[in-house]
């Protein structure tokens, strides 16, 4: 089976307001389909690991490959592409565009990537938000609605390009039980019906243990996988 | 690679959403413009007035005969004291006459020069203007009427009567305004004036001249250079003056040097009589824009400070735009784009405003004794203007814009996604 993810000898320090080794040593690959969870203590490295991983930050040493591609050292602005058309990204705080509709806040990845028409990207983004159950919501403003619709908007959104991997950084750290579970749900439905891969890094113990594999991190290193 | 319409959508939305601090913005830009167009367009308006005050009539370069003492006195021709040092006491000025000698050769050479754009003789003679048994001291000037409106916009200065009237009348003058005032004629009324040899001449007054100068208008009439000539018993070549006009100005003064030894004549130009002139002129302008770029360049502090705060508002739409794969180049024009919208909208409207209150000003009566012809405040509507608005409109949001959105290119998504 193909991987999707693949990090080497990943080491990440900190250079303020001391020296202080986040990440050390980091080996591990993210097959395709799979969906793995990032579990473990406050301050163990697992929200700084990921953002390594989503290639915004690039200070780090090691090698990160994606689709079995190498990405560490590429110009930024070919990060940026490659964000846009092969990661999604859910945060712990929803992170809408207030301004925008949600329906123009699901389009706009899709716009920046410019390959489909816009009458293409504005179908695929109420499929998107039919598939989750929302689309009712598409004409309304972002900072109009509640807490866990806007998580599933912000799901539609990182899945508007057909992203390689879906990130989440503590995506249900923020909701109550009932749309946690929804968004839970959501992935799984994702992962069996679309052959999505997914990582997540979460505190919920309950959510973890129901992904097909949890990556435990202790003091910046891996101690189980 | 850069997806314009997708980065002026969300330009657009921005302003949209945060109308009050857009139009804050854009009228900060438009008072600077609009103040800048209105200042500008009404000194330089009121400079070219002065200007044309006295330029219009000093001619460009003047020839006549001065007189003066030769500066070769009788003694450094002796021999005997050939090396000693002569000391002349009570110098009195040469023998010579008041005329320039080849007047009509001289003139003949100037209008043939393909830089002369006219020249006109003139004859002043002094005389007395006699009212019943008062008699008051003047000038006569006697000129060729027609040249002198071609050449001089002598006949924005006849209040009262035409030129052609007096071109038409042998015996006609155009009486300064000061006089007629002094000695309540008007037109066609008659004016006795005497020589200082004596005789008495009667002339019928065909128009008014008023300059705006004091000084001149109470002594200087025009008349006929043939009246004159009669009146003084002088010869058809007797011309005492040379008014020289130039296609282009800036050739005057090596052109004056040079008449100055070929005709053994003195020659001034217009910017040796005018010097002091020029002076004002330069100081006036440099006023000016030094008001005006100071308005400017407020208006684009104010500029700077509205993007400054919107991009800190905007810190998490940054980091989100650049986590969903916008590139940090993307986010910058999204804000530059804001800032130059805000400045072409800004400095359009500022043009308009400036012309309205342009037009306002030049619509605003200013009636004075100096300036016959002036009705209303003197405008200039020089496109140059606006174009230089428009462009530092442009050019100060493009500064005020770009610091900030240099900021928003080079914020840290993870720092700010972390932050929270």
């Amino acid at each position: 089976m193909s991987l999707v993810l693949e990090a080497k000898n990943i080491d990440k320090y900190f250079k303020k307001p001391v020296l202080f080794h986040v990440l050390q040593n980091l080996n591990f690959k993210v097959k395709k389909g799979e969906f793995a969870s990032i579990m473990g203590k406050s301050g163990s490295g697992k929200s700084t690991l990921l953002y390594i991983l989503s290639t915004m930050d690039t200070d780090y040493e090691g090698q990160l490959f994606l689709n079995e591609e190498l990405v560490t050292g590429k110009p930024n602005k070919l990060l940026s592409r490659i964000r846009n058309e092969h990661i999604g990204f859910v945060f712990q705080f929803h992170y809408l565009l207030s301004e925008f509709s949600v329906l123009e806040n699901v389009m706009l990845p899709a716009k920046k990537l410019d390959v489909k028409s816009h009458s293409e990207i504005e179908y695929d983004a109420m499929e998107k938000l039919k598939m989750l159950n929302i689309d009712q919501l598409a004409k309304k403003r972002a900072s109009r609605i509640s807490g866990g619709e806007k998580q599933r908007v912000a799901i539609a959104r990182a899945l508007i390009n057909n992203p390689s991997v879906l990130m989440g950084d503590e995506p249900t750290g923020n909701l109550d039980s009932y749309n946690a579970e929804n968004v839970f749900q959501i992935f799984k439905q994702l992962k069996e019906e679309q052959g999505l891969s997914l990582l997540v890094v979460t505190h919920d113990l309950d959510f973890a243990e129901r992904t097909d594999r949890i990556i435990q991190m202790e003091d910046g290193q891996i101690v189980n996988q | 690679m850069i997806n314009w319409k997708v980065i002026l959508g969300i330009a657009k939305t921005h302003l949209v959403t945060k109308m009050k601090s857009t139009i804050t913005a854009s009228l900060g830009v438009t008072f600077g413009i609009g103040a800048y167009i209105t200042l500008v367009s009404f000194m330089t308006g009121l400079n070219t007035m002065l200007d044309d005050l006295v330029l219009n009539q000093t001619p460009h370069i003047h020839l006549y005969n001065e007189i003066e003492p030769s500066e070769n006195q009788p003694i450094a021709l002796y021999e005997e004291f050939e090396d000693a040092l002569n000391v002349v006491h009570s110098i009195k000025p040469k023998q010579s006459q008041k005329k320039i000698h080849n007047a009509l050769p001289i003139l003949k050479y100037l209008k043939d020069d393909a830089n002369v754009k006219g020249a006109t003789p003139q004859l002043r003679a002094q005389i007395f203007y006699l009212s019943g048994s008062i008699e008051l001291g003047g000038n006569l000037v006697g000129v060729d009427i027609m040249e002198e409106v071609r050449l001089s916009n002598i006949q924005d200065y006849i209040v009262q009567g035409s030129p052609e009237a007096l071109k038409n009348n042998d015996s006609g003058i155009l009486l300064g305004a000061g006089l007629a005032d002094k000695m309540s004629l008007s037109v066609g009324d008659r004016i006795q004036i005497s020589t200082i040899k004596g005789g008495i001449f009667p002339l019928k007054i065909v128009g008014i001249y008023q300059s705006g100068i004091a000084d001149i208008d109470n002594i200087q009439s025009y008349t006929n250079l043939k009246t004159v000539q009669r009146i003084l018993g002088e010869a058809e070549n007797y011309v005492t003056d040379i008014n020289v006009k130039l296609f282009d100005i800036s050739k005057a003064a090596p052109m004056s040097h040079r008449l100055e030894h070929q005709f053994k004549i003195k020659a001034i130009d217009i910017n040796e009589a005018n010097a002091q002139f020029e002076t004002g002129s330069n100081i006036r302008n440099l006023i000016t824009y030094a008001v005006s770029i100071t308005l400017l360049i407020v208006a684009g502090f104010g500029i700077y400070n509205i993007l400054n705060m919107l991009i800190y508002e905007k810190m998490k739409d940054i980091a989100i735009l650049k986590a969903t794969g916008f590139s940090g180049t993307d986010v910058q024009l999204i804000f530059m784009s804001q800032a130059m919208i805000i400045g072409a909208l800004g400095g359009v409207l500022g043009l308009l405003v400036g012309y309205l209150l342009s037009r306002l000003i030049d619509n605003v009566a200013f009636e004075t004794e100096a300036l016959p012809t002036i009705t209303t405040y003197p405008i200039n509507y020089n496109i140059m203007y606006y174009v230089i608005g428009i462009s530092f409109a442009l050019l100060s949001t493009f500064i005020a814009g770009y610091l900030p959105s240099n900021k928003a290119k080079r914020v840290d998504p993870v720092q700010i996604i972390r932050g929270t």
